[in-house]
C-alpha cells in the first residue's frame, strides 16, 4: 500500500450505538485526497451508519473526525458539515420529485450562491451574473454525465438508474472536497452499473474528486477503487488494495459466512 | 454557373470573403447553448486541421476515414482532406469490426478521425491488424486520458501542429488548395448493398458540387436555410446536403447534442429543409400514434376525425381537383387545433420543403405529411449518382412516384425493365472494383438495378429492385417492397419481408415495433417477458391480422395486385438486425440472407394446415458468450378480398 502523507479526512475509533445494538466498534479510517476508496461489507456491517457519522448525521458516542487536518466540533450540524465540502447521495433517493432535472441539479450549487433572495427574484445583473456562472458549472456536469436529453425532465418521471445519476450530479455540482456515495449502484442491472461505475471512475480520474462510497456488490468495487476498507458487525476486519482483500481469509469468511453475496 | 468555384476547399473561402462573421456555418449544441461558428471560423478550424495533417505527412491523394456522430470537427476534418488534395472516406458509426475492417483497408487510409472513445477504440483495434492505419486523430477526449500512444493525438493538438506548421510555410495551404482540382476525387462513399462486400463509390468535386446546385436551384433554397444533421456522415444523402449543399448555399448547419436530443433541438432550431430517409418518417409517425394512443379520448377521437378530412383535402390537392367547401371548412378548423400544434411540436413548422430519399416511402406514410401541409416530396438517387436523378416538383406530386427526371439527368428504360440514367453526378467508377464498375456504368448509363416505367405525367416510377421483381406462380406480378412498404404504415409493424416468387400466394414475415407493441399491450394489461415472448401473443396476432387486412383491402383496389394479397404470416422471434446481416445499415432487406437463414420459415408458410413452426437462434454477444433462443413462431391465415 502506498504511503500516503496526509489524510484528507481521518475518523478514529468511532464508536456508536443504537438501544444495545453496536452498530461501529472502535472503527477507525482514513480517506486520502485524490482517492477512489470504498466502505464494504454484509448487509449490517455498519456500512451507512459510518457514512451517516462522516457527514455528520450521526453523532459517534466516541471518537473523533478530523477533516482537512481540524477536528470537528462534536456537535456540528450536517448542513454546517455540507459547507465544509462533504457532499452525499442516498441509497434511497432523495430527489425533489416535481422539479425538473436541472433544477435538482441547481439545487447542489444553492450553497455557492451569494445573491439574497430579492436581488434573485429581481434578477438583477450580479444574480443574472451568478446564475449563467452556475449554469454553466451545471450544463458541464450535464454533459459529463450525459444526461442532455433529460435535462428539462421532471424527476419524477425518470427511471431508477437515471435518478441516481442525477442525484450523482447534484452532489457533483456543489463540488465537493470529498464525495460520498452510498451504494451508487443497488438496484441496478449489469448495464446500468457499468455505466454508474464509469461515471464515478471518470469523476475520480478525469475531474480529481475524492470519493469515498459504500457498497454491497464486490465486483465493480473490485475493479475500480484504489483501496478498500472492510466492514463487518461493526468492527473494521481489513484494509487494503483489492488484490489484497480479495485474498484475505477473514473477508471471505465474513462474506461467506453471513450474507451469502 | 462558369465564374462559381468548383472545388470544396475553394468553396469554402469563397463563402469566409462572402458571408459576413455574423451569420452562422455551423451549430453546435454544446452545454445547452447552440455554439456558432461564422464561415470564417469554418475555414480557420479547416486550415488549421488541413496543416497539422501535413505536418504529420498527409499527403496528395491520401484516404482519411471519418466515424462519429455528425459533429462540426468531422466536417472540418472532410474539408480539411480535401484541401490536401486528400480523400474522405466517411464510415457508419454503428457498423461492426467485420466491416469497418473492409473498409479501412480497402480504402487504405493512413489517417483516421473519430469522435470519441467508442469510436477510437474500434479504430485502435483496426490498427493493430492494419498497419498503413498510421495516425488515429479523436475530438472528444473524454474516457480517453490513459492512452497513450505517438499516433493517438486530439483534434485541437493536430490544429496548434497546425498553426506552428502554418507559421513556418506560409504559403503551403494556398498552394495546396489551388492544385485540387474540380475533377479530383472529393470522396469515397461506401455503399452496404444488399450483397456482397461494401463497394467505394467514387465521386468528384464536380459533381457533388453540380448536383448540390441542381438541388438547391430545384427549391430555390439559398443562404438562409437551416438544417438538422443527424444522419450518418457515411450516407450520401447527408453529405449532399449537410456539406454539398451546405457549402454551395452557404446555409446553416445544425448538429444536435447528441442522439437522444434530436426532435428537442430540431423544435429549437426549426429547420426549413429536411431531407431524410423513409424510416426517420416512419419513426416519427410511430411516434405520433404512440402519443395519441396515450391522449385523453376526446383528443384521440379529434385527432383522427380531423386526419380524415386532411386526407381527403389533401388527395384532392394532389389531383389538381378542386376542394369541396365544406372540406375546405374543416381543413381550416383541423389546421387551428390539430395540423399547426403538431406540425409545431414535431419542429417542423418552417419547412419550406422536405424530402424522403434512399428507399421507397410507403404512400400512405407520405400523404400522412402531405395532409398535415408539410411540403414533403420524392427523390430517387443513388450514392453512385450524387443521390441526383429525379425529384418531385412543387404543384405537381404523386404519391406514387418520384417526380421527372431532374435537369440534366437522361433517363430510359432498359427492355429488361430496369431504368437506366446519365446524371451529372454519376460516379468514376467504384474503387479497385473494375468488374463491379463494368457491370454497373456502360457507355455513361448507370445501370440502378430498379424495375420502374415513365408514368404518363413524365414521372419515374420504381417499382422495387429488378432483381426482386417476380412473379407468382399464376403469373402475377409480385412487387414485395411495395407491400412491404404498405404493411410499415401500421406504427406496430417495424421490418417486413414479404415472400411469394414463383409461389401459389404472397406470405409476409413481419417485425413487430417493439415500443409501440410494448405500450399498446400495457394499456390492455398483457403481460410479456421479451420481444420472442410479446411477438407469440396470440393478441399481437389479431392486433397484425387487421393491419394485414387494411393491406389486402388496399392491394384488391388495384386489379394488377389483386392476386398478392396476404394469405398467411408470421411474427418473427427477433428483430432483423443490421449487425446480423438481415438488412443493411440503411435498413434495406438482404432477402438472398433472409431467404436462406430463415429457409425452414418459409417452408412453414407454404405448408398447408402447418400452424407452427420450430426455431433455434444462436446470439453472440459483444463480449463472445453465446446464448440459444427457442421458440415456437405461430403462423396465421388472412382474409383476402
Amino acid at each position: 500500500m502506498n504511503e500516503k502523507p496526509e489524510p484528507l479526512l481521518r475518523a478514529e475509533d468511532i464508536h456508536i450505538s443504537f438501544g444495545g445494538l453496536k452498530a461501529l466498534d472502535g472503527v477507525s479510517l482514513e480517506i486520502y485526497p485524490g482517492e477512489l476508496m470504498a466502505i464494504i461489507g454484509p448487509n449490517g456491517a455498519g456500512k451507512t451508519t459510518m457514512l451517516n457519522i462522516l457527514n455528520g448525521f450521526y453523532k459517534p458516542d466516541k471518537g473523533r473526525i478530523i477533516f482537512e487536518g481540524k477536528e470537528r466540533p462534536r456537535h456540528m450540524k450536517p448542513n454546517h458539515v455540507a459547507a465544509q465540502g462533504i457532499a452525499r447521495t442516498f441509497q434511497n433517493l432523495a430527489l425533489f420529485t416535481g422539479m425538473s432535472v436541472l433544477g435538482n441539479i441547481m439545487i447542489g450549487r444553492t450553497m455557492m450562491m451569494h445573491s439574497n433572495l430579492f436581488s434573485q427574484a429581481l434578477y438583477w445583473r450580479f444574480s443574472q451574473k451568478e446564475e449563467i456562472e452556475h449554469r454553466e458549472a451545471v450544463e458541464k456536469i450535464i454533459d459529463f454525465l450525459q444526461i442532455e436529453n433529460i435535462r428539462k425532465t421532471p424527476a419524477s418521471m425518470l427511471p431508477y438508474g437515471l435518478r441516481k445519476r442525477v442525484e450523482l450530479a447534484r452532489a457533483l455540482a456543489s463540488e465537493p472536497k470529498l464525495l460520498l456515495l452510498d451504494e451508487p449502484m443497488a438496484g441496478m442491472n449489469l448495464e446500468e452499473k457499468e455505466d454508474i461505475a464509469r461515471f464515478v471512475l471518470d469523476a475520480n480520474e478525469e475531474l480529481g474528486y475524492t470519493i469515498a462510497l459504500i457498497e454491497h456488490d464486490m465486483g465493480v468495487v473490485m475493479d475500480i477503487c484504489d483501496r478498500i476498507v472492510v466492514l463487518d458487525f461493526g468492527k473494521k476486519i481489513a484494509e487494503g488494495t483489492p488484490e489484497e482483500i480479495k485474498a484475505n481469509p477473514e473477508v471471505i469468511r465474513a462474506y461467506l459466512g453471513t450474507a451469502g453475496g | 454557373m462558369a465564374d462559381l468555384p468548383m472545388t470544396f476547399p475553394q468553396i469554402l473561402i469563397h463563402n469566409a470573403k462572402k458571408f459576413p462573421p455574423t451569420k452562422a456555418a455551423i451549430r453546435e449544441k454544446d452545454y445547452g447553448i447552440w455554439q456558432s461558428y461564422s464561415w470564417q471560423d469554418y475555414l480557420d478550424q479547416v486550415r488549421d486541421f488541413a496543416l497539422g495533417l501535413a505536418a504529420l505527412g498527409f499527403k496528395r491523394d491520401d484516404k482519411m476515414a471519418i466515424i462519429g456522430d455528425n459533429r462540426p470537427q468531422l466536417y472540418w476534418g472532410l474539408a480539411a482532406c480535401q484541401c490536401l488534395g486528400g480523400v474522405p472516406v466517411p464510415l457508419y458509426q454503428d457498423a461492426i469490426h467485420k466491416e469497418l475492417h473492409y473498409i479501412v483497408d480497402h480504402s487504405e487510409c493512413r489517417f483516421a478521425l473519430a469522435e470519441d472513445q467508442e469510436q477510437t477504440d474500434k479504430l485502435m483495434h483496426l490498427k493493430d491488424e492494419i498497419p498503413r492505419l498510421e495516425y488515429i486523430i479523436y475530438d472528444d477526449p473524454r474516457g480517453l486520458r490513459n492512452y497513450k500512444h505517438d499516433w493517438l493525438i486530439a483534434f485541437t493538438d493536430v490544429q496548434e501542429m497546425g498553426r506552428k506548421f502554418g507559421k513556418e510555410n506560409p504559403d503551403y495551404f494556398m498552394d495546396s488548395v489551388n492544385s485540387v482540382k474540380p475533377d479530383d476525387l472529393s470522396i469515397i462513399a461506401y455503399t452496404s448493398g444488399t450483397t456482397g462486400n461494401p463497394k467505394g463509390v467514387m465521386l468528384t468535386h464536380r459533381k457533388i458540387a453540380d448536383c448540390s446546385r441542381g438541388f438547391l436551384a430545384w427549391d430555390n433554397l439559398g443562404e438562409n436555410e437551416e438544417v438538422m444533421a443527424y444522419l450518418p456522415m457515411a450516407w450520401i444523402g447527408d453529405h449532399i446536403f449537410s456539406y454539398g449543399q451546405a457549402l454551395c448555399a452557404g446555409f446553416t448547419v445544425n448538429c444536435p447534442e447528441s442522439t437522444a436530443t434530436v426532435a428537442h433541438d430540431q423544435k429549437e432550431i426549426g429547420p426549413t429543409h429536411i431531407f431524410a430517409p423513409p424510416r426517420i418518417w416512419e419513426n416519427i409517425l410511430t411516434q405520433v400514434m404512440i402519443k395519441i394512443e396515450d391522449s385523453a379520448w376526446i383528443k384521440q377521437k379529434a385527432f383522427h376525425y380531423f386526419m380524415k378530412v386532411a386526407n381527403r383535402v389533401e388527395k384532392r390537392r394532389i389531383s389538381n381537383q378542386p376542394v369541396p367547401l365544406k372540406d375546405r371548412i374543416l381543413y381550416q378548423i383541423g389546421r387551428f387545433i390539430i395540423y399547426a400544434p403538431l406540425v409545431d411540436n414535431l419542429g417542423m413548422r418552417k419547412i419550406k420543403v422536405a424530402y424522403t430519399a434512399g428507399e421507397a416511402i410507403g404512400p400512405e406514410i407520405f400523404e400522412f405529411y402531405r395532409s398535415l401541409g408539410i411540403n414533403l416530396k420524392q427523390l430517387y438517387g443513388m450514392t453512385e449518382s450524387s443521390a441526383y436523378v429525379s425529384m418531385q416538383k412543387d404543384g405537381d406530386i404523386d404519391s406514387e412516384t418520384v417526380g421527372p427526371p431532374a435537369p440534366g439527368v437522361q433517363v430510359k428504360i432498359s427492355e429488361k425493365g430496369e431504368v437506366l440514367y446519365k446524371s451529372p453526378g454519376n460516379f468514376l467508377g467504384y474503387y479497385k472494383n473494375p468488374e463491379a464498375t463494368a457491370e454497373t456504368l456502360e457507355d455513361g448509363w448507370l445501370h440502378s438495378g430498379d424495375a420502374g416505367y415513365m408514368t404518363e405525367r413524365g414521372h419515374l416510377k420504381i417499382i422495387d429492385r429488378a432483381k426482386d421483381v417476380s412473379k407468382l406462380k399464376d403469373g402475377t406480378m409480385f412487387a414485395p417492397k411495395y407491400i412491404e412498404n404498405k404493411l410499415k404504415f401500421s406504427p406496430f409493424i417495424k421490418e417486413a419481408v414479404a415472400h411469394g416468387m414463383d409461389r401459389e400466394y404472397v406470405a409476409v414475415f413481419i417485425d413487430i415495433d417493439y415500443g409501440a407493441v410494448a405500450n399498446w399491450a400495457e394499456r390492455r394489461h398483457i403481460a410479456f417477458t421479451s420481444y420472442t415472448d410479446l411477438a407469440q401473443k396470440p393478441q399481437i396476432y389479431d392486433l397484425i391480422y387487421d393491419e394485414i387486412l387494411r393491406v389486402n383491402k388496399s392491394l384488391s383496389e388495384d386489379p394488377k395486385l389483386k392476386n398478392s394479397q396476404i394469405k398467411r404470416y408470421l411474427l418473427l422471434h427477433k428483430e432483423l438486425n443490421p449487425d446480423d446481416g438481415e438488412i443493411t445499415r440503411t435498413r434495406k432487406v438482404r432477402r438472398r440472407f433472409i431467404a436462406e437463414k430463415y429457409g425452414k420459415l418459409i417452408e412453414a408458410l407454404y405448408t398447408e394446415g402447418q400452424e407452427s413452426v420450430h426455431v433455434e437462434a444462436t446470439f453472440t454477444y459483444e463480449d463472445g458468450r453465446t446464448t440459444t433462443m427457442r421458440a415456437n413462431l405461430r403462423i396465421r391465415d388472412v382474409e383476402t378480398y
